[in-house]
């Protein structure tokens, strides 16, 4: 058999190979703000965890440089990474010193190359799969409940992190859901209010032109701008429609930032909307009038399922950036995971900036597969051509 | 019975129909003809309300078309397009039981009314009600859309430029199913072509529009003899003429006493077929048998001769 090298596996093996012996594994400080000190897998692990990561990591390198069968280098990265996840555990009790609980380790850039490298390797393979939707929708479950069974057993917890976690569990699953409360309840806004508004435009060409042009010049308002933009207008109301106070609109807080979210998702909603609708075939349309469906008919049968896969990338793209944007609410009182990213700016300590950021990753991550899996379902493959 | 009177329609200031009038008669096909911008379409789709007239009336079978609401009216009235106009996210066999849907059929006349018209436009039920329009062929999806046309039973058939996307041969073969389910079903079919070929392959009697207006109404054969204007003259093409007289009778009508040698030809071909025929065999009379074999006489050069000149 001849061997022949992968031009990206080279890229990965390389990262891999500095992450692994150039650059720090874990970081040790004897407190929660002195400055660290690194630590190489050698020192950072037990002899065997550490023989037995860097066994992993040198067999996904030489996978990923030679041209190997997907499955095979997908194998080899999930469960390097898997090693990984456990090894960075294990040395957290192995560098932090008995009855001690000043001490913080928390993962080192050498750690985050491998996972970066690896990470590379894994959905690389997977995009050369081609697995189907259900698929990859399985695939996400199985990460999500592998790093829910590491964080149940306890491996984590020596983790600075966690620690973190581990002082503010309560006011976390708190943000946690101020977060996605923001995200989707102003992505569900947005779509009941745009959808219909993109019919209306479809329909009424002069709308068309005016209302884009308005929603586009808002995307192009920064987030805090807007944030302040609005704090006047929902003081006044808060202060003058009776009950708007009662029910929490008010100038700061989650109220303007809830309108911002929205204002922002109905761009892409609106345009989404029209852009399908604009892409239902013309002679499907003819049709539909010609044999005698009504406008609603002909809205709801034809022209709404078509446009549909079309509408959903426009969710898809609104509730990515949502989850992203809604960190941004914190600053104005507004809750999320901003909040701990705020919080841990001002006091340097960048375990906290962490807690809330990785969190908006994984959810923002999981948003963009399962949609994405989503819209692959919903649209049909038209250039598939059944064998009679 | 489809009784236009003075219709006219105007896009602001242009008129793109100018006071046409014309009486289809129940169970033939009428096909408009004309350049491209005439207001063919226009003219057609005035009959189902797609387009609303300026002035004028519609009448079918006597009873105004304004008299119930539009979509009611072409829930009756079968209507097919140029490129079939299949939705392409629903099956066969729903598109074509989209009407009757609408109507509220119950199931199992519905299955059984797609599984008749699949069966009659040679499609296998089974085979092809499942799929999607995208995998058929051309030509395949065209017959499924005349079938969509025609799930509700209507006694009137649209047709705009149904066959435009279709290769030649394909395109023949689908006239002469669109002639044997018009006599199947009985329906009233007014068909919009540029195609002058297809117009006289399919007509009995053929409308020629110019500028918005009627020039001539009238059966192929007296188009053919007496052309109305220069445009009908120039559109049936000079040269054409002659053989497209002996291309709308059968030989039947040409048969002459007495017999000749050689192969016969059937009293139901073409007299531009007998001609074609006894050019290429290089004889002067072709014998001529019935639809059950028997002789009927003969057919001569000569005589084709005369009736090619309008002379008969
Ligand atoms: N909705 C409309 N608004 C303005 N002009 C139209 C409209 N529909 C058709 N026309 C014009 O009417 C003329 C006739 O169109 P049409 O009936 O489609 O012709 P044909 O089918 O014979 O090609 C064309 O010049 C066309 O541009
Ligand atoms: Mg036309």
């Amino acid at each position: 058999m001849q061997l022949r090298v992968d031009k990206l596996g080279v890229i990965i093996a390389a990262l891999a190979a500095y992450g692994a012996f150039l650059a720090p594994f874990a970081t040790f400080r004897a407190n929660r703000i002195v400055a660290g000190e690194a630590r190489s897998i050698s020192e950072a692990l037990p002899p065997v965890w550490a023989a037995i990561i860097l066994l992993f990591v040198i067999a996904a390198a030489i996978v990923a440089v030679l041209k190997t069968p997907s499955s095979l280098r997908l194998a080899i990265a999930f469960s390097t990474l898997a090693a990984l996840a456990l090894g960075i555990g294990a040395a957290a009790g192995h560098l932090t010193p008995p009855e001690n609980s000043y001490a913080r380790v928390s993962p080192a850039s050498g750690f985050w190359v491998l996972l970066f490298a690896l990470g590379l390797l894994a959905a690389d393979a997977l995009t050369r799969l081609r697995p189907s939707p259900l698929v990859r929708v399985l695939f996400l479950c199985g990460v999500l409940g592998f790093i829910a069974a590491v964080l149940m057993s306890g491996t984590w917890d020596g983790l600075s992190l966690l620690k973190e976690y581990a002082g503010r569990a309560d006011t976390f699953w708190a943000e946690a859901g101020k977060h996605v409360m923001l995200a989707l309840g102003s992505l569900a806004a947005a779509t009941i209010i745009g959808i219909p508004v993109g019919v209306l435009c479809h329909r009424v060409t002069r709308l068309r032109d005016g209302l884009l042009g308005v929603l586009n010049a808002i995307q192009t308002i920064p987030s805090i701008a807007l944030f302040g933009i609005l704090i006047a207008p929902l003081g006044w109301i808060a202060i003058h429609v009776p009950g708007a106070a009662a029910i929490g609109i008010r100038g700061i807080g989650a109220a303007p930032a809830f309108v911002a979210l929205f204002l922002y998702s109905l761009l892409p909603v609106v345009a989404n909307t029209v852009v399908g609708l604009a892409g239902v075939p013309r002679e499907a349309n003819d049709a539909a009038r010609g044999i005698g469906m009504t406008d609603f008919q002909r809205l709801a049968g034809i022209e709404f399922p078509l446009a549909f896969p079309v509408i959903l990338t426009g969710i898809r793209i609104v509730l990515v950036q949502n989850i992203g944007l809604a960190t941004i609410a914190a600053l104005i009182g507004g809750g999320g995971f901003g909040v701990f990213v705020f919080q841990g700016v001002g006091q340097t300590a960048m375990d906290l900036v962490l807690l809330g950021a990785v969190p908006t990753v994984v959810l923002a991550f999981t948003a963009a597969i399962v949609l994405d899996a989503l819209i692959e379902m919903a649209t049909p493959n038209r250039n598939q051509v059944q064998s009679a | 019975m489809i009784e236009i009177e003075g219709i006219t329609k105007r896009y602001g200031e242009t008129t793109v129909v100018r006071d046409v009038s014309l009486t289809i008669a129940p169970r033939t096909v009428t096909v408009i003809v004309g350049t491209s911008g005439s207001g063919k379409t226009t003219l057609l789709r005035m009959i189902n309300r797609l387009v609303e007239p300026t002035s004028g009336k519609i009448r079918l079978d006597g009873e105004d078309n304004r008299s119930l609401p539009g979509y009611e009216l072409r829930r009756r009235i079968g209507y097919a397009i140029q490129g079939h106009g299949l939705f392409p996210h629903r099956t066969v066999a729903q598109n074509i039981a989209t009407v009757p849907t609408l109507l509220g059929w119950d199931r199992a006349r519905i299955d059984a009314k797609v599984a008749e018209l699949l069966t009659l436009f040679q499609l296998d039920p089974a085979a092809f009600g499942p799929r999607y329009p995208h995998e058929l062929s051309g030509g395949q999806q065209q017959r499924v859309g005349v079938a969509r046309a025609l799930a509700a039973e209507p006694k009137v058939l649209l047709m705009d430029e149904p066959f435009g996307a279709l290769d030649p041969i394909i395109r023949a073969k689908a006239q002469d199913d669109l002639l044997a389910i018009q006599k199947h079903f009985e329906t009233t079919i007014v068909l919009v072509t540029h195609d002058m070929e297809e117009a006289f392959h399919l007509a009995d009697r053929i409308a020629v529009m110019d500028k918005g207006e009627v020039v001539q109404y009238a059966t192929p054969a007296e188009m053919l003899v007496k052309p109305a204007t220069g445009f009908v003259e120039s559109l049936i093409g000079a040269g054409e003429r002659p053989f497209r007289l002996l291309a709308i009778e059968a030989v039947a009508s040409a048969v002459e006493p007495g017999t000749a040698e050689g192969e016969a030809i059937s009293s139901a071909a073409s007299q531009r077929e007998a001609l074609s025929t006894l050019l290429w065999s290089g004889r002067k009379a072709l014998p001529v048998v019935g639809p059950d074999g028997v002789l009927l006489g003969k057919v001569s050069l000569d005589g084709l001769a005369q009736r090619a000149a309008g002379r008969s």
